[in-house]
């Protein structure tokens, strides 16, 4: 029984659960819903929770779990010898999945019954050949070792779906058979509902912790994998990245660290005079015709998604850098460089930095700007001396918000900044970054196990603590400056 | 309970220092300030009363042009200072508010020092030649504005730190440094305790020897207790103006008795 | 006060207002100079917006135009089903290569029947590379779907060869084919040859929209059906988890959590979750969805619960913002007829409030839409050419992504894949139009204000 049908049979008792509670208490109240402590359909609902809370709860445990039990109980049947040069036992696990997959599609196009199955030997049957007879591809052929984990995987998998099947559906009966015994007039079903909802509520909210503690967990669970293969010291302080595929690599993080703050740091030397200045012209000269159409199209540069800059910074701005600007002055000859990146991520930032310096600017209170006017002073003048000094803590946060999305910036510095991890001052040279790096270590080839994968989740948690540390700081001085006018 | 204002040197004087004839204010579709005539002595104070939502700060805004910072508010008429037109196309708002200073409901001081707060004016306006210069008119104003021995030793701290009577003396003393010759008041003792307002009243009863004073106020007693002249508005109309005892003691206008005797307000 | 009585009055001399002095000249010079400056920087934005824009267009136009040849073909039984038994098992042991020369022979009946001579050293096998490497793979799929069309003589409209194509959307010149291993000009003579008979034409590319990826050296052939698809699949996975958690989790923490600092931690919690970057979620992704729960790799399942978490935040801070925005007279008059708190919630706040829910939770949607980075790490980039099932299987089938396939493309040697690309986008940003237009209808349509 799958998964889905096993949810599928939960909701439908819960909801013949939901019509029978509310036809019991109607019939206990002698057909007299006032007399009902509750509306009648509180007491259906109270079923419905009872028989579909429970059993879905045990279900979704029992799929985030499953698979893991099964790989350890598994992983064991797999002689040392089958697992061949330069795989893993990860990687022979993979195949053990695919080859009970391809059993699986297999009986259900009959090309094979359970009984042969049952009986079929990898060393004698070409189990690679039947497999791709129904459409499911293997790498290698198949090890018997390796065949028998596969047998005994679909064998576990499908005990398990049907154990989980079987107590799933129970749970829901009984759940729903208990809460239908209880109905009666007196009964306080809304009470018991609300509370239920409320519980669910809670649970939703707790969502996003649970993500946050999802972060944290398989950052720092896999970095921790990663030091014990890697010295730390050679992590933090090596000033070259290296990767080799057969071991003994460079895996510093400066010149990663290096590429990502200069490219930042041109992006907000570009984007935060505009941004601010943007934010400025908007809240306190223009007029509304100007505001109506400014503002829409600073919007529109907001809801672009980082891959259109991207393509930009590959087609247009890195090509027009380096024929105007690096190749003439002889500085370079890539067209993804440090300033093509920093300049296309700027112009993204722009509205990002308008429109939080906005929110900040007009929250300074009129009687400011009236104080200023009334002493004569001009606007410029009341910007520059009375509103922005009063906005500072503000704008500051907000510049710190932008760093912090420039650091965690993916897409842009990819196509735009290069892959060359350098420690170099020349803007028209291609460097790299953290978050280049993260991408090109978890897409590459190498097996999953070895450092130089891993070593993109210990970029990961540094770059979750950079940008952790510059939200934490910008959000309390944000929050400090607003209870200021407050 | 209405002591005869001190009517002595504004008297002899009668001079006119501000002039405003058929004025018109319009927010959008709303007509604010219907054809108001006034004449305002110079070195007197010259209440402006009435109910709220009269126009009389709207009025008072008019005077330094301030409602220019409002996109839809439009001005028609004459308003005549030292008998030049305000709303004349060769006049720079910007130094008409040096002349015309302005002083606000709520007190607003920026969140700088004490002596930024007060040294704003004349810098922007380039009053002091140097540092002993500027030193000098913040400790004028600072006195004029009658606060000075209660912040000359802390002239750096913050002018948000000071209590709500203080903060108002400070903007006087702030709107007076840039030596206007006009200083317009909207309710400036709205906001504060009757301590502070007494403090603030006696401030202003100074100040008339020196500026023309305009106050906006809702308090008929602060009118009679501070000014000379007295302005009777109601809904957008100037209904009666004259002597302020005149006004109280023997109104002209049944609007103006109504509103005295507190039947309307 | 104690100089209040003694000077005269203001010291500074009464100047006329009608003359402007030499000071506020100055700075009103310099009041001009902080406004253009604010002009200059809102021309920059405004430059960048209108550059962006165009450079993407202008790259990405020519994709949604495509060449086209069309030949009769003669499905010569010799060829294609030697011993005439009409076996279907056998005639799938024939590949693409043996239904190569089947082109050839049609290109020569074409050039044959309009007259065309072929120019010197261009061989009728070099004529036939005119035709896309995918026409043989297109007449291979048509013979196996129905072998009885053996033996007659199909029209098809074969694609055009990238380098064609290119050479009609002036991407490939004569002087650059000169230089091109994969394309002479010839070929392009030939080409010009064939358009003057009607044999090539260059239309629309519906193509472009419902095809799948397509191999590094046939871009002629890729399409965005598989991506598009599969973008979609994560969209309804989004909406189907973001929409009642996002509401469920605002609810509780808007109208229902006590205050104290566990209440406190999930707002921070909250607002910080908004501020991580992508590729963290990405990373997240697998290494709980892929790693540990044992998701299938590439699959919508998974970067729909990635998009997810990602886009929680957003929703739940629109999300709250609009119940806030319910004014508290509404909950007290609901509170005040004896309904439960939370009757009150559901039956009054929440219906008020629904509108800008909807409002915040397509802006989210948009955001995810175009969102790329984490899709990278959970194998999004594979290359896949089928088509993922239909749900709720569908969701566990490998399938592509707007924005990584528009990635994808970048990273391929053949500038034909940089105008695919574009044109990707393209797509991708008329899909964030209409969902953004929906948004401001529905903002505009049901606005409150109370």
């Amino acid at each position: 029984m799958s998964a889905g049908l096993v949810i599928l049979a939960i909701v439908l008792i819960a909801t013949i659960g939901f019509f029978l509670g509310r036809s019991r208490a109607i019939s206990q109240a002698g057909g007299d819903p006032r007399e009902l402590h509750s509306l009648p359909a509180y007491y259906g609902q109270t079923v419905f929770l009872f028989a579909a809370v429970p059993a879905l709860l045990v279900t979704i445990a029992w799929l985030l779990l499953q698979s893991t039990f099964v790989d350890t109980r598994v992983t064991g049947m797999i002689n040392d010898a089958d697992i061949a040069e330069g795989s893993s036992r990860a990687l022979v696990m993979g195949d053990v999945r695919r080859i009970a997959n391809g059993l699986n599609v297999a009986i259900e196009r009959d090309a094979l019954t359970e009984e042969q199955i049952e009986t079929m030997r990898a060393d004698e049957t070409d189990v690679r050949a039947v497999l791709g007879g129904v459409g499911v591809a293997l790498g290698s052929s198949v090890q018997q070792s390796v065949f028998e984990a596969s047998k005994e995987f679909r064998q576990i998998t499908s005990t398990l779906r049907n154990a989980m099947a079987v107590i799933a559906i129970s749970l829901s009966l009984i759940g729903g058979a208990f809460a239908l015994s209880r109905i009666h007039p007196e009964f306080r079903a809304r009470n018991i509902s609300e509370t239920a909802v409320k519980a669910l509520l809670l649970l939703c909210s707790g969502v996003a912790v649970l993500t946050t503690i999802g972060i944290i967990a398989s950052l720092v669970f896999e970095s921790a994998h990663f030091f014990k293969l890697h010295p730390a010291s050679n992590f933090f302080f090596n000033s070259t990245w290296n990767p080799q595929f057969r071991g003994g690599s460079d895996l510093g993080i400066l010149p990663l660290l290096w590429g990502t703050l200069y490219v930042s740091f041109i992006a907000l030397i570009f984007a935060v005079p505009i941004g601010l200045l943007v934010a400025i012209y908007l809240s306190e000269y223009a007029t509304k015709r100007v505001r109506s159409i400014v503002k829409p199209a600073v919007e529109i540069l907001a809801g672009i998604p980082t891959i259109v800059y991207g393509l930009f910074a590959l087609i247009t701005v890195g090509p027009m850098l380096r024929d105007y600007f690096a190749q003439p002055l002889g500085l370079g000859t890539s067209s993804s460089s440090v300033l093509t990146a920093g300049l296309v991520m700027g112009v993204m930032l722009i509205p990002f930095v308008s429109s939080l310096s906005d929110d900040v600017i007009n929250s300074v209170p009129q009687a400011m700007r009236d104080g200023s006017y009334g002493l004569g002073a001009t606007q410029s003048e009341t910007v520059k001396q009375i509103i922005l000094p009063a906005a500072l803590p503000g704008i500051v946060g907000a510049i710190l918000l932008a760093a912090s999305r420039a650091i965690g910036e993916t897409m842009i510095v990819v196509m735009g900044a290069g892959a060359a991890a350098k420690l170099s001052l020349n803007p028209f040279e291609a460097m790299t970054t953290i978050t280049v790096k993260i991408v090109s270590q978890l897409t590459g080839d190498t097996e999953f196990a070895s450092p130089e994968t891993l070593v993109a989740f210990a970029l990961g948690l540094s770059l979750f603590v950079i940008t952790l540390g510059l939200n934490v700081l910008a959000l309390y001085i944000v929050r400090k400056y607003r209870e200021q006018y407050e | 309970m209405y002591d005869a204002p001190n009517l002595g040197d504004a008297v002899d004087q009668k001079e006119t220092k501000i002039t405003a004839r058929g004025v018109q204010v319009y927010y959008g579709d709303t007509h604010a300030i219907k054809d108001v005539d006034v004449d305002i002595e110079a070195k007197a104070v010259t209440a402006f009363i009435g109910p709220s939502g009269c126009g009389k700060s709207t009025f008072l805004r008019c005077l330094n042009r301030m409602n220019d910072t409002i996109d839809v508010c439009r001005v028609e008429g004459d308003i005549l200072i030292d008998g030049e037109d305000i709303y004349d196309k060769r006049v720079d708002p910007v130094q008409l508010r040096a002349k015309v200073g302005m002083v606000f409901q709520k007190p607003n001081p920026f969140p700088k020092s004490i002596y930024d707060n007060i040294a704003y004016g004349p810098r922007i306006h380039g009053l002091a030649r140097n540092k002993a210069d500027l030193d000098e008119i913040v400790e004028k104003s600072l006195r004029r504005g009658a606060i000075w021995d209660e912040v000359k030793d802390r002239l750096n701290e913050p002018g948000t730190g000071l209590s709500g009577g203080q903060q108002q003396r400070l903007c006087i003393a702030r709107a007076i440094a840039t030596e206007p010759e006009v200083l317009l008041m909207d309710e400036p003792c709205s906001a504060l305790d009757p301590i502070a307002t007494a403090q603030v009243e006696e401030l202003i009863d100074e100040l008339h020897h020196r500026y023309s004073v305009v106050i906006v106020t809702h308090s008929m007693q602060q009118a009679a207790r501070v000014s000379q002249r007295t302005a009777f508005f109601h809904l957008g109309n100037l209904v009666e103006f004259g002597d302020t005892s005149q006004i109280f003691t023997n109104p002209k206008d049944e609007r103006t008795e109504s509103y005295i005797t507190g039947r309307i307000g | 006060m104690t100089d209040a009585t003694s000077s005269s009055p203001a010291s500074k001399p009464s100047t006329s207002l009608m003359t402007i002095d030499a000071r506020t000249k100055k700075r009103n010079a310099a009041e001009k100079r902080f406004r253009s400056y604010g002009v200059a920087a809102i021309v920059v934005a405004m430059l960048a917006l209108v550059g962006l824009m165009t450079s993407i267009i202008s790259s990405g136009a020519p994709s949604f135009k495509q060449t086209f040849i069309t030949l009769d073909v003669y499905m010569d039984p010799a060829r294609l089903d030697k011993d005439g038994s009409g076996d279907r098992d056998k005639i799938a042991k024939v590949s693409t290569f043996g239904y190569a020369p089947l082109i050839e022979a049609a290109i020569q009946k074409a050039v044959d029947g309009n007259n065309i001579t072929l120019a010197e050293g261009l061989s009728v096998k070099k004529a036939a590379d005119l035709v896309s490497k995918e026409g043989p793979a297109e007449m291979r799929r048509t013979v196996l779907a129905d072998t009885s069309v053996i033996g007659e003589t199909l029209t098809f409209q074969f694609l055009a060869s990238g380098r064609i194509d290119g050479y009609y959307k002036g991407r490939v010149t004569m002087e650059t084919a000169e230089l091109d291993g994969n394309i002479s000009p010839e070929q392009l003579m030939l080409a010009d040859d064939f358009k003057k008979a009607g044999i090539v034409e260059t239309k629309f590319n519906w193509g472009f929209l419902t095809r799948a990826d397509a191999s590094e050296n046939r871009p002629e052939a890729a399409g965005l059906g598989v991506a598009i698809l599969g973008s979609l699949y994560m969209m309804i996975v989004v909406l189907c988890l973001t929409l009642p958690i996002g509401v469920a989790a605002s609810i509780y923490l808007e109208e229902f959590a006590p205050k104290n600092w566990i209440t406190d931690l999930v707002e921070v919690n909250i607002s910080n979750l908004a501020a991580v970057p992508s590729i963290v979620f990405g990373i997240l992704g697998l290494a709980i969805f892929i790693n540990f729960a044992g998701l299938p790799q590439s699959a919508p399942i998974v970067g729909g619960l990635v998009l997810t978490l990602m886009t929680l935040p957003t929703i739940i801070i629109a999300t709250r913002a609009s119940l806030k925005a319910v004014p508290p007279s509404i909950r007290d008059a609901a509170l005040g007829v004896g309904a439960s708190k939370m009757q009150a919630v559901f039956h009054h706040v929440l219906p008020l409030a629904a509108p800008g829910i909807l409002t915040g939770t397509i802006i989210g949607l948009a955001q995810a839409l175009g969102e790329t980075a984490p899709l990278l790490l959970i194998g999004m980039v594979a290359f896949v050419r089928e088509y993922p099932g239909a749900p709720p299987e569908g969701f566990f089938d490998p399938a592509a992504a707007l924005p990584v396939q528009v990635y994808n493309w970048t990273q391929r040697a053949d500038p034909a894949f940089v105008e695919r690309a574009s044109g990707a986008i393209i797509v991708l940003l008329v899909f964030l139009l209409v969902m953004n237009a929906v948004a401001i209808i529905l903002r505009r349509r049901f606005e409150r204000r109370w």
